[in-house]
């Protein structure tokens, strides 16, 4: 079911998370750079939404952003970031965030 | 006399420590430290759209394309031929609207934008889509069913309006005109822009509301 806009309900942020807005901004980013085409992000985004909805995911703003991380993660591939190193540099950032002390800037 | 508390250390422990982001906060860290390190990328690129795009761009763009619409014919021409080139008199040509298209409603048309592959949309226009325009069911639902989903809007349409149902795509964006609300006779622009909703520009309001 959907439902009109309430005109009381204040406008909030835009992104739940700052991680969605950066996984869009680097999709934006990279289509001007050339890496791919407007049309490869399309498709990328839209396989990795019905893979999601085929998969029983819930149909939420949480479902549709891991798509579009996926399909981002699966497009730079093809510009050399390859999976067994965003894994390591995963494991490198919460190991990073683990040791830093609450407060200080979070560094490699 | 010193005593070991394990859970009180470990609270300590995690307190002293930065606040560890989720699962895909670290994924999309790691493929951003990435892409910067090898070029793909710049950091302010990434920094300035989150700016734009989280605070600034918003569907108030696209309400003062749609009121110059309506106080000005010539413009008005314009934006149906040429929607991508005519948004560029107000500065706001970029983000995924290269190629837009205008449709406007009539008394006996209405338009309802979707995406059905993903969720294309004119974000230089509109700013960031709503949640429920990005969902499978609207996906879904938009063009097999668009009176019952505009119903839920509470768009009540005549059975003798007909509704055209716009799936835009990678190549091919589209922003509604809604009609010019009745009483706004001889109203500035940026009043009447004030009236013009972002759901109205993607189809799923009609009737605007005089203020």
């Amino acid at each position: 079911m959907f439902a009109p806009d309430d005109p009381l309900k204040p406008p909030g942020n835009r992104f739940s998370e700052p991680w969605q807005a950066t996984i869009l901004a680097m999709a934006t980013a990279m289509i001007r750079e050339g890496h791919f085409s407007q049309d490869d992000w399309a498709h990328a985004l839209g396989a990795a939404l019905k893979q999601a909805e085929d998969n029983g995911q819930p149909d939420t703003e949480e479902t549709y952003f891991l798509a579009a991380l996926s399909a981002l993660e699966s497009l730079s591939e093809t510009s050399g970031i390859a999976a067994k190193d965003r894994s390591a540099r995963k494991t490198a950032w919460g190991n990073a965030y683990r040791r830093t002390p609450h407060g200080q800037p979070v560094n490699l | 006399m010193s005593s070991y508390d394990g859970k009180k250390l470990g609270a300590l422990h995690r307190h002293l420590h930065a606040h560890m982001p989720s699962d895909p906060a670290l994924r999309v860290k790691a493929l951003e430290s990435l892409a910067i390190e090898k070029g793909l990328v710049a950091q302010e690129t990434i920094d300035t759209w989150v700016e734009m795009y989280s605070e600034k761009v918003g569907p108030k763009r696209g309400a003062q394309v749609v009121a110059r619409s309506w106080t000005d014919p010539a413009f008005r021409e314009r934006l149906l031929d040429d929607a991508g080139q005519a948004i560029k008199e107000f500065g706001f040509e970029g983000h995924a609207t290269e190629h837009l298209r205008a449709v406007e409603n009539t008394p006996d048309t209405h338009n309802l934008v979707v995406c059905t592959l993903c969720s294309c949309y004119p974000f230089a226009v509109l700013g960031m889509s709503p949640i429920w325009y990005r969902s499978a069911a609207y996906r879904a639902r938009a063009v097999k069913d668009p009176r019952k989903v505009l119903e839920e809007f509470d768009v009540a349409l005549n059975d003798d309006i007909k509704i055209h149902v716009w799936d835009s795509t990678a190549e091919l964006r589209y922003l509604v005109i809604p009609e010019r609300p009745d009483g706004t006779e001889g109203w500035e622009e940026d009043r009447l822009a004030s009236l013009v909703t972002r759901n109205a520009m993607i189809g799923t309001q009609r009737d605007l509301k005089v203020t």
